[in-house]
């Protein structure tokens, strides 16, 4: 017989488990069902989600490209930084790496407000989407930077780089043939967590948006304030269905380079 | 071209990218902050400013409620799903981890469906079971989004801790809760600080939570967001957003010192 304080950790544990998942299994079951008060015996259906497709394709959309978008900025921006940073160790290189670093730490509304008293005034710039994109970049460019610096650190590169130098590659050579080879799983793990933070960014994104230029999650602001519950939860249930899959891919791309970094 | 002129080269587009839209962005919000009629003694008027002092005591409040009850909820799950191996354990670990990428207005979206007015809680319980809008529903959205990020924390950390020490204490006759007292929790200690950390920065910032259950609870981000768009008081919008920047950074920078990895506010 196992002593009753043994169980207060899995109580715990299952209260946690509840109190995360039942809200997220109401919101799945209320954008499915024809009426949500009257409960499933009012039937399955698809309305819903049909509905919010009609209503929000556009947000789905640009978030996807915003997403792709802000991949493409970061690996542009991010690679070659996480290599140089990792060949050249020093005070300067510690500085800057915690410099990017600071969009995880300060919140999303204050980088909001001093891009957009920055730069607010160039309207052609400020009602484009690549103001959104700015923000996503600055959101997600320390994990992309992070994640290919830890895979880089952990391998001798000098020694791999060296040994292509004395067969006379040059530098940009030895980048693409080397370093970005060798950096796959971590351009990887980054490039997941990336996709995944810029679809689900709201709090830099809901201050930088134009009523033209709706994101996924502002339009899910949007939803929950004026739209009827059964459209709400569809639109969070579409939303599950890309982040949810992004998520598990994500924490496997990190479990992986985590196991070749040991 | 040498070898150390490639390096630099491959640090011109972050550099040049930091530097427009985050080192001078930053410098004008500090800026803008003195430029209210009242120059840099904004700063103390926020002091003097009765509405402002109590948002940032309840901000401050929620906080630390949430991260205490994060650290109490995750670290307890946490050992427990670290320690034991059964059947379901890697379901229940994934329900634990699944909100790491819901926003915050998918959060708060969370705690209506549990306990707005036409939420779960208030259909079983008919009558006064209205909890979403208040501080008490703020407090459930960022317990929400904190739980999975402390648990991962918890978890890495429980899985380094050589069992030989806990043997060692139970072979010398320390009941259960001595060996939790005196052994685990002091090896916990550096992630506990680190993860409690992150989770304070996180509901000290979270706007999103927030924003979707209620306009009339006074926390620093929805002030912020009504002083910018509501009352176009940019100055003190930009006074308040640096006075939260600063106290989440220096948070977060302690967490890393004591934790050495990578942390992330967010929600």
């Amino acid at each position: 017989m196992r002593h009753p304080t043994r169980l207060i950790p899995l109580a715990v544990t299952l209260l946690a488990c509840a109190f995360l998942l039942v809200p997220i299994v109401q919101s799945v079951l209320a954008g499915l069902t024809v009426n949500y008060f009257r409960g499933l015996s009012s039937g399955l259906t698809l309305k819903w989600v049909g509905e919010v497709w009609g209503l929000y394709a556009s947000s789905i959309l640009l978030s996807i490209w915003l997403a792709l978008a802000c991949l493409a900025v970061t690996l542009v921006l991010g690679v070659p930084a996480a290599y140089a940073l990792a060949r050249r160790p020093g005070r300067a290189a510690r500085v800057l790496e915690e410099f990017i670093s600071l969009p995880l730490a300060v919140p999303g509304l204050a980088l909001a407000l001093a891009l957009l008293q920055l730069y607010g005034s160039y309207s052609g710039f400020r009602t484009s989407w690549a103001f959104i994109l700015v923000g996503h970049v600055l959101y997600t460019l320390p994990f992309m930077v992070r994640s290919v610096l830890a895979v880089l650190a952990a391998i001798d590169l000098k020694t791999l780089e060296e040994g292509a130098a004395t067969l006379g590659a040059g530098p940009a050579r030895r980048f693409v043939d080397i370093v970005v080879p060798n950096a796959l799983p971590g351009i990887l793990a980054g490039a997941l967590t990336v996709v995944t933070l810029s679809i689900g960014e709201f709090n830099l994104t809901w201050m930088l948006h134009t009523p033209y230029l709706k994101t996924l999650p502002v339009g899910l602001a949007d939803s929950y304030a004026s739209m009827r519950l059964e459209i709400a939860s569809a639109y969070t249930l579409v939303f599950f269905v890309m982040i949810v899959p992004l998520l598990v891919a994500m924490q496997w791309a990190s479990a992986r380079a985590q196991r070749i970094l040991s | 071209m040498s070898h150390r002129s490639f390096l630099l080269l491959c640090l011109v587009p972050l550099a040049s990218f930091a530097l427009a839209f985050l080192a001078i962005p930053l410098v004008r919000l500090v800026l803008a902050s003195g430029e209210g009629a009242e120059g840099w003694a904004i700063y103390l008027t926020i002091l003097r400013t009765p509405r402002y002092l109590a948002t940032l005591g309840q901000t401050l409040l929620v906080s630390l409620a949430v991260t205490a009850a994060a650290l109490a909820v995750s670290t307890t799950a946490g050992l427990f799903l670290a320690r034991s191996r059964f059947a379901g354990r890697r379901v229940l670990l994934s329900i634990l981890t699944l909100p790491l990428a819901f926003p915050g207005v998918v959060v708060g979206f969370m705690i209506i469906l549990l306990g707005g007015r036409q939420g779960l809680v208030n259909q079983l319980l008919p009558g006064h079971w209205v909890f979403a809008y208040s501080v008490t529903g703020l407090f459930l959205g960022y317990l929400y989004f904190s739980i999975p990020r402390v648990l991962l924390t918890v978890m890495a950390a429980a899985e380094k801790i050589d069992p030989a020490l806990e043997e060692a204490a139970r072979t010398l006759g320390a009941p259960p809760w001595r060996v939790m007292v005196d052994v685990v929790l002091p090896a916990l200690a550096p992630a506990l600080i680190a993860a409690g950390a992150i989770a304070f920065a996180t509901a000290m910032g979270a706007f999103g939570t927030a924003f979707t259950l209620a306009t009339d609870i006074d926390v620093l981000p929805m002030v912020i967001y009504t002083e910018f768009t509501l009352s176009a008081n940019i100055a003190m919008a930009s006074a308040l957003s640096v006075v939260l920047g600063l106290v989440t950074w220096a948070l977060l920078l302690l967490a890393r010192s004591l934790s050495g990895g990578t942390v992330a506010a967010g929600g």
